[in-house]
């Protein structure tokens, strides 16, 4: 296969604070890969390292082959990239962003205009064309800073936590737009804290914490290799249970006010526990991503 | 990438892009250049003017309207481009975030900064010609030389424009824009012979004046204005060219420092 993206030992430093700590990953051409982790991880900086924002303190990036040191005006003209924030030009019309934009990328005029209609009418943002970006709503700015990604009809799709704060619908839509865009062979990276989102679209993920991977592959080998197959949830703080838990040879988490078992097998194997412990409120439910990453990362906040 | 591959003439995406953006409301955007002179003008140059009549200038007696006029068209290039790459630039790159989707196109950090620099001036090109107009409709310019005032007002305004981006890049906050207006421009504005001859000042206040921009400014395009130009005219025009040099590096620099981490 062939790599789009090579990272290899990636190392970022911020004064004493180091944000990045020796990352290297591979993104396969064609495919999604998510890069996950809490708040502070690192997720955002290695981002920015990878559309030649950020000069590397230590390691090496290629993107199509080039090295991001030294090519990064020519890997930007064949990616695209929609940031975390807002960044759309709020002096400008939705169809206007898009046509500066592609001016930025020194595309003809003509063809600047015939794929901001096409890109709009693809975003269902026809109606929109001379609408002023202060009136649209979120999932429409969303929506509109992912179509001006996608103005110079890049072959690398880099993605800032593209649905944070949008409503269920949007979300579920623009899921919709990426699986298309995967489909039709565009090669995607992602950040994101939805567990749910990376689960769906991603075909290999890496979670990251404190700017090291903690561990790297698809959904399902992660769930199964961190989380198992099935989760029961028991509520209290009975101390009977907490010690089942321990001696049961079961993966479990002690929480303040939950015990939490996950099982590889079916679902039967936690029916001893369930039978026993079961009167209090219980949850059976499959495990999920969600699992793996608060098992790998911790329950603290992070502020 | 290497420094010599971060200029290019993609800066022009960056002046187009603002020009877009002035083009929207360019009624509103010609007002002040416009009415700003007339009403100095008719304020001190009709209502001071009749009292002052003449003020000695380089051996002669110029009339005030003459004298004042000139210098409205430099300030009026100080003040466009100052401004629009201070507060309008600081707007774009920390509240509306523009830079932040320029820099993930093929553009470099030099080039926005740049496509910015030569906005301002194109700014100061537009007023100078406003200003122009209104100070030729009071009597106050001489063809062919005013001809040349609008590419003079250019050179002046990448000058401020450069000066503007340097605070740009150090300023902590927009509120703190307040102190280069106070100390650096309002004080140019009323020291550097815009309203009388520099020779009224105390010997020191008038060399402390000589080393401004606007001084400078206002001198070669009076020189313009009254169609002459002597010695002095050349040695400004040095003065303003090496002054856009060095605060264009000095802007580059800090804009890097500022924005790339």
């Amino acid at each position: 296969m062939n790599a789009v993206i090579e990272a290899v030992g990636l190392r970022k430093c911020f004064g004493t604070f180091t944000a990045v700590d020796g990352v290297s990953f591979r993104v396969e051409a064609g495919s999604v890969f998510g890069l996950l982790g809490p708040n502070g991880a690192g997720k955002t900086t290695t981002i920015r390292i990878l559309y030649g924002f950020s000069p590397l303190t230590e390691g090496r990036v290629t993107v199509f082959g080039l090295d991001i040191a030294a090519h990064h005006r020519e890997i930007k003209a064949r990616i695209g990239v929609c940031q975390q924030d807002n960044t759309l030009d709020p002096d400008l019309s939705v169809e206007q962003n898009l046509l500066v934009f592609a001016g930025y990328f020194l595309m003809d005029a003509k063809i600047a205009a015939g794929r901001a209609r096409e890109l709009l009418s693809f975003f269902a943002l026809d109606g929109k064309r001379k609408a002023k970006v202060m009136e649209l709503s979120g999932g429409m700015i969303r929506r509109l800073m992912l179509a001006r990604a996608l103005i110079n009809s890049p072959e690398l799709l880099i993605l800032d936590e593209p649905t944070t704060g949008l409503d269920p619908q949007s979300r579920h839509q623009l899921w919709d737009k990426l699986t298309e865009l995967k489909a039709a062979g565009l090669t995607i990276l992602l950040t994101t804290h939805y567990m749910e989102e990376a689960a769906r679209l991603c075909d290999t993920l890496v979670i990251v914490d404190h700017g090291k991977i903690l561990v790297q592959g698809s959904p399902a080998e992660l769930i199964r290799d961190h989380a198992g197959r099935f989760v029961l949830e028991i509520e209290g703080r009975d101390p009977q249970t907490r010690r089942f838990a321990k001696e049961s040879g079961l993966r479990y988490d002690l929480l303040e006010q939950r015990v939490i078992l996950y099982s590889d097998g079916d679902e039967a194997s936690l029916e001893e526990a369930r039978r026993a412990f079961c009167p209090a409120a219980c949850l059976t439910r499959q495990a999920s991503l969600e699992d793996v990453f608060l098992r790998l990362t911790g329950r603290e906040l992070r502020e | 990438m290497n420094a010599r591959g971060r200029f290019s003439m993609r800066f022009v995406q960056v002046w187009r892009r603002n020009l877009i953006v002035y083009k929207r409301i360019w009624k509103v955007n010609f007002l002040p250049p416009m009415l700003e002179p007339i009403f100095y003008l008719t304020a001190f140059g009709l209502g001071l003017g009749s009292l002052v009549k003449t003020v000695p200038y380089q051996g002669e007696q110029v009339d005030y309207m003459s004298f004042i006029a000139p210098g409205l068209i430099a300030s009026a290039v100080m003040w466009q481009s100052f401004f629009e790459t201070t507060f309008a630039s600081f707007v774009r790159m920390f509240y509306q975030k523009t830079f932040d989707a320029m820099l993930s196109t093929p553009l470099t950090l030099e080039e926005v900064i740049i496509g910015e620099i030569v906005w301002g001036a194109t700014k100061a090109f537009i007023a100078s010609i406003l200003v122009l107009c209104v100070v030729a409709a009071f009597g106050g310019a001489h063809l062919p030389g005013a001809l040349l005032v609008p590419p003079v007002a250019f050179l002046g305004g990448l000058a401020f424009a450069c000066a503007g981006m340097c605070f740009t890049g150090v300023t902590p906050s927009i509120d703190m824009f307040n102190l280069p207006m106070f100390l650096f421009i309002t004080p140019m504005f009323l020291f550097s012979g815009t309203f009388f001859p520099l020779d009224n000042l105390p010997a020191w206040a008038g060399l402390a004046a000589k080393i401004t921009p606007l001084y400078h400014l206002t001198s070669l395009i009076r020189e313009l204005c009254l169609g002459r130009l002597g010695a002095d005219a050349w040695l400004s025009l040095a003065y303003l060219a090496a002054f856009t040099a060095l605060a264009a590096a000095l802007s580059l620099r800090a804009m890097r420092r500022r924005l790339v981490r």
